[in-house]
């Protein structure tokens, strides 16, 4: 990545479309829980189209990270820019708006257990569902459904299924709001070498076709090889290194390199 | 303060553990500032509530689907409650009644005693344990396997979906179940009396309607309403804000009844004092 990037200033939304290319931005991100200084200084800029994977021991703020950025955690201080708009300085109904550009897939996938396949996916959509012809609804289902392989899955129990139909299925429910920016929490965690891999390509293929910003954050070296454009390793609060696989894998710094052994 | 949020309710969600969190630094800790602070908390969670319910969009088939859940899956369970009650309170009676030979008085005691107090509090404590417990492990368990943070990021209310709904349907179901029960332990009741006796049924309901006044009644329905207001209303609370994990879950169930329980007794113990001076 260019070393310029970083040092784009995004002040308003004029100013993200003269840099079209900066979709999430980061400045002095800061987040702590009592005592505990999760983010001290987070600086970050992710480009349109990239596939950006964080790495970190666990309880470094990863996900707290991505979470942030959802709205499901309040900043302490900092700025956060998404899609060029700064989110601290938004009315309560453009920030709505904004994040609904956001899908997130949750670790566990986060499905409601009470509700069939069909229910879960039907869910994001109830706002529209008086304004959608019920074979438009139909089409929409199955499409998300197909694009992550479960097309006989529709009448079905989150129950059950298999933990990787579980990530599936939670993905779609994330597609059928047509997200610009994706952020995956572990999308592989608990899945077997071939499931993992299934996982990985699916985050591909879904950026492929809905042409969205991935942040994905994740243990596996496996996922990381096969679907980041760039890395960024969090230690401490902060970002500690960033680079592309090949370049952190050949790191001298031997903890950095430790997670690509 | 930089704030990001997603919706109004998850900003109030957010702002109250923020806030109560931040006084612990000027208040002692101790058993004292946990106790108060849990009742801020419950505080402001109530007035999300009344903030919520008025405001539209309204969730009326989830609030019909919790009704169904709350009410009418509970009957069973309160019709043999109401009728074991009836039927051990006239037996149980009886003697002490016999002894004053005042045994004609069994229908009218008896009636007076369940519409007035047996019939509303045991039926709220049963209501407790079954939909109390269940409303708190039901939303615990979404909480800790993340499904409320889904629906957040899926541009929907889980506030209004989920607590609004519940709380509403607890408030609105537990009265009719406490009808139903009065009715039933009387029928109970009805049976006992014949266990020794032969009295019509007729006669039976005469004397129990001869002796019930409207302020018998009145109050009793009413306190019910507060009842399954505060069953529903500490459900949620410890539901929604249950700790990670499965122990949370247990906890959330738990405390969900215990509270639930004695927010009862404690709202009857108003009730009384309430109908008392107003009585007199």
């Amino acid at each position: 990545m260019p070393e310029n990037v970083i040092d784009i200033e995004v002040k308003n939304e004029t100013e993200y479309k003269k840099h079209g290319n900066v979709v999430i931005k980061m400045e002095h991100l800061k987040k702590s829980f009592g005592n505990n200084h999760v983010l001290r200084d987070i600086n970050l800029v992710i480009n349109k189209g990239e596939n950006l994977a964080i790495l970190g021991q666990s309880g470094t703020g990863k996900s707290v990270l991505i979470k942030c950025i959802v709205g499901l955690v309040e900043i302490d201080d900092g700025k956060l820019f998404i899609l060029g708009k700064n989110i601290n300085e938004l009315k309560d109904e453009e920030l709505i708006e904004t994040q609904k550009k956001i899908g997130f897939l949750f670790q566990s996938g986060a499905l409601y257990d009470s509700m069939t396949v069909r229910e879960n996916l039907e869910f994001p959509l109830r706002k529209q569902l008086s304004t959608i012809p019920k074979e438009e609804l139909e089409s929409i289902i199955k499409e998300a459904l197909h694009d992550v392989g479960l097309d006989k899955a529709i009448d079905k129990t989150p129950s059950e299924l298999s933990g990787g139909m579980r990530k599936r299925l939670g993905l779609a429910r994330t597609l059928i709001l047509k997200p610009e920016i994706m952020l995956y929490d572990e999308p592989t965690t608990g899945l077997d070498p071939i499931t993992s891999k299934e996982i990985s390509n699916l985050i591909l293929e879904v950026q492929r076709k809905y042409d969205t910003t991935s942040i994905i954050i994740t243990h596996d070296i496996e996922c990381t090889k096969l679907t980041a454009d760039r890395i960024i390793v969090i230690k401490d609060g902060i970002c500690a290194a960033e680079g592309t696989f090949n370049d952190l894998e050949k790191s001298t710094d031997l903890w950095i390199r430790s997670f690509f052994e | 303060m930089t704030k990001i949020v997603l919706q109004q309710s998850y900003i109030e969600k957010k702002q109250a553990k923020v806030n109560l969190a931040e006084s612990s630094e000027i208040v002692p800790d101790s058993i004292f500032r946990k106790f108060f602070l849990e009742v801020a908390s419950l505080a402001i969670f109530t007035l999300h509530f009344f903030k919520e319910v008025i405001k539209p969009p309204y969730e009326f088939n989830e609030l019909m689907k919790q009704s169904f859940l709350i009410g009418y899956k509970s009957l069973p369970l309160v019709a043999i409650t109401g009728f074991i009650i009836g039927l051990v309170l006239t037996i149980q009676s009886r003697p002490t009644l016999a002894k004053f030979g005042s045994e004609s008085l069994l229908p009218a005691m008896v009636a007076v005693s369940i519409i007035r107090e047996i019939g509303p509090v045991i039926t709220a404590l049963i209501f407790a344990g079954k939909v109390g417990s269940g409303i708190g492990a039901e939303l615990g368990s979404m909480n800790v396997t993340e499904q409320i943070d889904a629906m957040q990021v899926s541009d929907n209310n889980p506030f209004k979906y989920l607590v609004v709904t519940r709380i509403l349907s607890a408030t609105l179901m537990l009265p009719l179940l406490v009808i139903f029960a009065d009715g039933v332990g009387l029928l109970g009741s009805f049976v006992g009396v014949n266990i020794k006796g032969d009295v019509s049924i007729y006669l039976f309901f005469s004397q129990i309607f001869q002796s019930l006044e409207f302020s018998d009644l009145f109050p009793a329905v009413i306190k019910t309403f507060f009842f399954g207001f505060a069953i529903g209303l500490i459900g949620t609370y410890k539901g929604y804000y249950s700790n990670k994990g499965t122990e949370g879950v247990g906890k959330a169930a738990n405390s969900a009844v215990v509270f639930g329980s004695l927010m009862v007794f404690i709202i009857d113990m108003i009730a009384v004092q309430i109908t008392s001076v107003l009585q007199n």
